[in-house]
């Protein structure tokens, strides 16, 4: 057997980031930081979805800081969060031994694919929001969910010239697997007494606040018109970039909405179809060319 | 004769789309290799992989062919065509009847060479529900990226380009326990050596296995597997090498409800549920694993009961959360959520659906606690909607809500409205039980009477090609709950008096009849002759009239009853209509005197009778009609010569007809 030998303690929170930089490094990617907008899901950095469209090849590795407001628990429930961490992989055009490289990952942070039960379960990716959809799977490790694979089929309205291969790693969920952890706030973060716990439980109490009870609906409101109005003048001058930060901006406005539940069934899908718009013009934009250059 | 074997590898399969896609590579290697006079022997479906084992002759049959060509006549232009078209020469061509015949041997094609020829083509075309382009595929789709093709004539490799991928001999085991490529020869020796590269390639054999495994891990634990059949097929399309394995449950989750725990293990996990022998929910649960672990799966045992603990906390979490709140305070939460834009909200909704229910329990004629009941569990029925559990498990709803109905009832009885609104939205299709019992019945009732009116109200009616609010669901569920709960409901005043949907639902209750194999034609002949909106009295007069006109009896009255509607028919359109009036009271036949007697023998309360389901007096003055009927036509002269009589015997036949119709119009019945 080729396995590596199990470690004897398991990786912490941040070695998990830095094994999966190094591997993925060493597949090409470039590895980026975060994006400094907050969003949904590591698929709104630019380097995913607007890299996804076009001819030219691309891969990229980072970590982004995910915001999901509605999923807050106000810190007391052990597996869920209003902000997370997404691994995010994109190669383009997706590589024939995708999957095999995937598993190599898994192995890298210190899962034995012989001791435990991977599959690849069926899960379409679809993002309403960004006009966005893919074939893939969950990834499972003994039933539990350890990553999405997709296949990007259409990216802001738009059919992919060249289909890429994205890769989300829920850090957390992962984590806890590795470490044998039940309740996210206890995750060894960095090997040497940190806890996550110390790092966000106050965080996830704050903004869950924030996200339910206290954020101001009226100037949320007034923010994405903003967003909106902004992107589409930015739209127009070309600038696909700038315009497509005010597209981020106005989708987790409107997700912060829809968590403080002042968004009805019939408004939701008025919004989401406003956010698609916002994300079409941009990817045409991106597409149409850098005219700057 | 050879051995035909192909097979399609890629990255994992949807498990809901292998058992189709394995007769579609039937049909499509059927039709290609027809002139083969292939026979397929088996056909493989799994995660992986797709494959076909067939017997094909060696080669096509050689034979003749004959093509007509233009007339002789026809100008020199069309025979050059002709000869073009078929690249033939005049020498070829033979005059036959005035037509130019072209006739050939056509020589037999080697079985690899017709593969080649007919096989790329025929797979390009085949359809997935949804397929994907990839890294390498250029424009070919395929459901999932395909890596490998093996595709083998008596051990011969036909080689051939699907999309990105070549055919030859090489394909894959069992991705972890037996990594890498390696060759095949045949069917038989593709399947022995994928077994002992841990891939059952067999469905079937994989669908005993998970059956078998299952039934032995639990009961190594003194239990029993919940059938459910539909899991199994899935489970069987997500594993090459089955292992059945047995997991803990908390003992905290058990006070969870089943369905709640149920739910998640299956939908979210693929769990199979486990009972006892009392036959009661278990504390376990099982789930096969699609590989064998050297530390006697253990880890993978931890792992999975770690899943399900976090998935339980979380349904627990909701249930405590949720039982801290009565219903009934849930309620002006409902006045925030639209149901439709043009009905309104769930709280509207919830209203009208209250005082339906009552309305629906006083006219069952239920007393006054139950009455008052059934409109609790109306008024109660949505509020689950906004419970944290139906918003993790939207599947719950209903369900979930006649639990908390239970459990925290501050102002009505839990144990009944509880289960009303567990089954309100019972039948969910046709399958489906209807809720038991007149007050589960009447918010059931009140449920879907409420969302056809108002769909119908706004216009929002089922058109041929869509039926987005599933009202003919809805309506097939009214019938359903009145004629399986014999209820005798005036509907009209339930549906608002909308004659449209009044006329929807009768359809609906025609289809169902028609699928049923009962005649349609009994149904309309009762609709049609009095408007009736009770439609368990409806169903009676259909059973009534069936049972008539299969019997002797009613067989022979009908010809007579024909016979009569047949002369009226015509003489109706001569003189206009007949009617009794002209009935001669001057009889000049014994015949025509017993006609009209046995005629009239009839009691207003045998119609009534009848109406009620009691058929034994119609039947006593059908059978009082039968002779006098036979004789009168027999004997009497119906066209003579003088009009008074031909009149008042045309009178005596038109009134034999409304006596008939005042059950039925038998002139729509067939016969």
């Amino acid at each position: 057997m080729t396995e590596p030998a199990a470690a004897a303690k398991p990786k912490s929170f941040q070695d998990i980031i830095l094994t999966l930089h190094a591997f993925w490094a060493r597949q090409g990617c470039v590895i980026l930081q975060p994006y400094d907008v907050e969003m949904g899901a590591g698929t709104f950095h630019p380097a995913t979805t607007l890299r996804a469209l076009g001819p030219k090849p691309w891969r990229a590795a980072y970590v982004q800081p995910s915001r999901r407001p509605s999923d807050g628990r106000y810190g007391e429930n052990p597996n869920r969060l209003q902000h997370y961490y997404q691994y995010q992989v994109i190669i383009k055009p997706s590589p024939a031994d995708a999957q095999d490289l995937l598993l190599q990952s898994y192995r890298e942070i210190g899962l034995d694919l012989l001791q435990h039960d991977f599959r690849f379960v069926e899960d379409d990716w679809e993002s309403p929001t960004l006009g966005a959809w893919g074939l893939g799977w969950e990834v499972w490790c003994d039933g539990m969910e350890v990553g999405q694979f997709t296949y990007f089929q259409q990216v802001g309205g738009m059919a992919v010239e060249l289909p890429s291969f994205e890769m989300t790693y829920g850090l957390e969920r992962l984590a806890m697997y590795v470490q044998g952890v039940e309740r996210v706030y206890d995750l060894d973060f960095n090997g040497a007494g940190v806890t996550y716990g110390d790092v966000f439980l106050r965080a996830e109490k704050e903004y869950s606040a924030y996200n339910f009870e206290f954020a101001d609906t009226e100037m949320l409101i007034r923010h994405f018109a903003d967003a909106e109005v902004e992107c589409g003048a930015l739209v127009g001058r070309a600038l696909a970039l700038p315009a497509y930060d005010q597209c981020i901006k106005a989708s987790h406005l409107f997700n912060l909405l829809d968590a403080r539940g002042v968004i009805s069934v019939a408004e939701r899908a008025s919004y989401i179809g406003r956010v698609r718009g916002l994300a079409k013009a941009c990817a045409e934009a991106w597409v149409a060319g850098d005219v700057y250059a | 004769m050879p051995e035909f074997f192909l097979e399609l590898f890629s990255e994992e399969i949807p498990a809901r789309m292998q058992r189709e896609a394995g007769v579609q590579l039937e049909k499509i290697c059927s039709a290609a290799l027809a002139g083969l006079k292939i026979q397929v022997v088996e056909v493989f479906t799994g995660p992986r992989r797709i494959a076909l084992k067939a017997i094909v002759n060696e080669a096509t049959e050689a034979r003749e062919i004959e093509e007509r060509g233009p007339r002789e006549s026809a100008p020199e232009a069309a025979l050059a065509g002709f000869l073009g078209k078929h690249k033939a020469t005049r020498a070829d061509v033979v005059a036959e009847g005035g037509f130019f015949l072209l006739r050939r041997r056509q020589p037999a094609v080697a079985a690899g060479d017709l593969i080649l020829s007919m096989l790329p083509g025929a797979l390009a075309k085949f359809s997935w529900p949804k397929s994907m382009r990839w890294g390498q595929s250029g424009e070919f789709t395929w459901v999932r990226p395909l890596r490998r093709v093996v595709c083998l004539l008596d051990g011969e490799v036909i080689s051939f380009a699907l999309g990105p991928v070549v055919a030859g001999n090489v394909t894959e085991g069992h991705r972890f326990l037996a990594p890498g490529a390696f060759e095949v020869v045949s069917a038989a020796d593709w399947q022995a050596k994928l077994r002992e590269r841990f891939v059952i390639a067999d469905q079937n054999e994989r669908r005993d296995l998970v059956v078998s495994g299952l039934a032995k891990a639990a009961a190594e634990v003194g239990l029993t597997v919940a059938e459910d059949a539909g899991l199994l097929d899935e489970v069987t399309g997500l594993v090459e090498w089955p292992v059945a394995l047995v997991g803990k449950i908390d003992e905290g989750f058990m006070e969870l409800p089943p369905e709640v725990r149920e739910l998640s293990m299956k939908v979210n996990q693929r769990y199979f549920a486990l009972r006892d022998a009392a036959g009661k929910p278990a504390a376990r649960f099982a789930f096969v694993s699609n590989i064998a672990a050297e530390d006697g799966n253990k880890a993978i045992v931890a792992g999975n009961e770690r899943v399900l603990r976090a998935r339980l906390s979380d349904a627990r979490h909701f249930w405590d959360l949720d039982l801290k709140t009565p219903l009934d305070e849930l309620l002006p939460k409902l006045d925030k959520i639209v149901f439709h834009a043009k009905i309104g909200t769930q709280g509207e909704r919830a209203a009208r659906i209250e005082r339906l229910a009552g309305e629906i329990a006083e006219a069952l004629a239920l007393d006054g606690n139950a009455a008052r009941q059934a409109k609790w569990a109306g008024k109660l029925c949505k509020a689950d909607l906004v419970t944290g559990m139906v918003g993790e498990f939207p599947e719950l709803q209903g369900i979930i809500g006649g639990y908390y109905a239970k459990k925290n009832a501050p102002y009505w009885d839990g144990e009944i409205v509880g289960p009303a609104i567990q089954t309100h939205y019972q039948p969910k299709g046709p399958s489906d039980q209807v809720p038991n019992g007149k007050i589960a019945a009447s918010v059931a009732l009140a449920d879907k009477l409420d969302t056809l009116i108002e769909f119908f109200r706004v216009g929002e009616k089922p058109t041929g090609s869509g039926d987005p609010y599933a009202l003919r669901r809805a309506a097939l569920g009214v019938i359903r709950i009145i004629l399986e709960n014999d209820i005798s409901l005036s509907l009209s005043r339930f549906l608002s008096h909308d004659e449209e949907l009044f006329s929807f639902i009768i359809e609906r209750l025609r289809v169902k009849l028609k699928s049923e194999g009962q005649r349609p034609d009994i149904f309309d002949a009762i609709i049609s002759i009095r408007r009736n909106d009770d439609l368990l009295n409806i169903m009676k007069r259909v059973d009534a009239v069936t049972k008539i006109v299969n019997s002797d009896l009613g067989r022979n009255v009908l010809i007579g009853y024909r016979r009569a509607a047949n002369i009226l028919k015509i003489e109706d359109e001569i003189d206009g209509p007949h009617s009794v009036e002209s009935i001669s009271t001057n009889f000049e036949t014994n015949e025509e005197s017993d006609l009209r007697y046995a005629l009239d023998s009839i009691a207003v309360d045998a119609v009534e009778s009848f109406n009620n389901g009691d058929y034994d007096p119609f039947l006593q003055y059908l059978s009082g009609l039968r002779s006098p009927l036979d004789a009168f036509f027999e004997k009497v002269t119906i066209n003579s010569t003088n009009p008074v009589l031909r009149r008042s015997r045309l009178g005596q036949l038109a009134l034999l007809r409304s006596r008939m119709h005042l059950i039925a119009d038998f002139s729509k019945i067939e016969g």
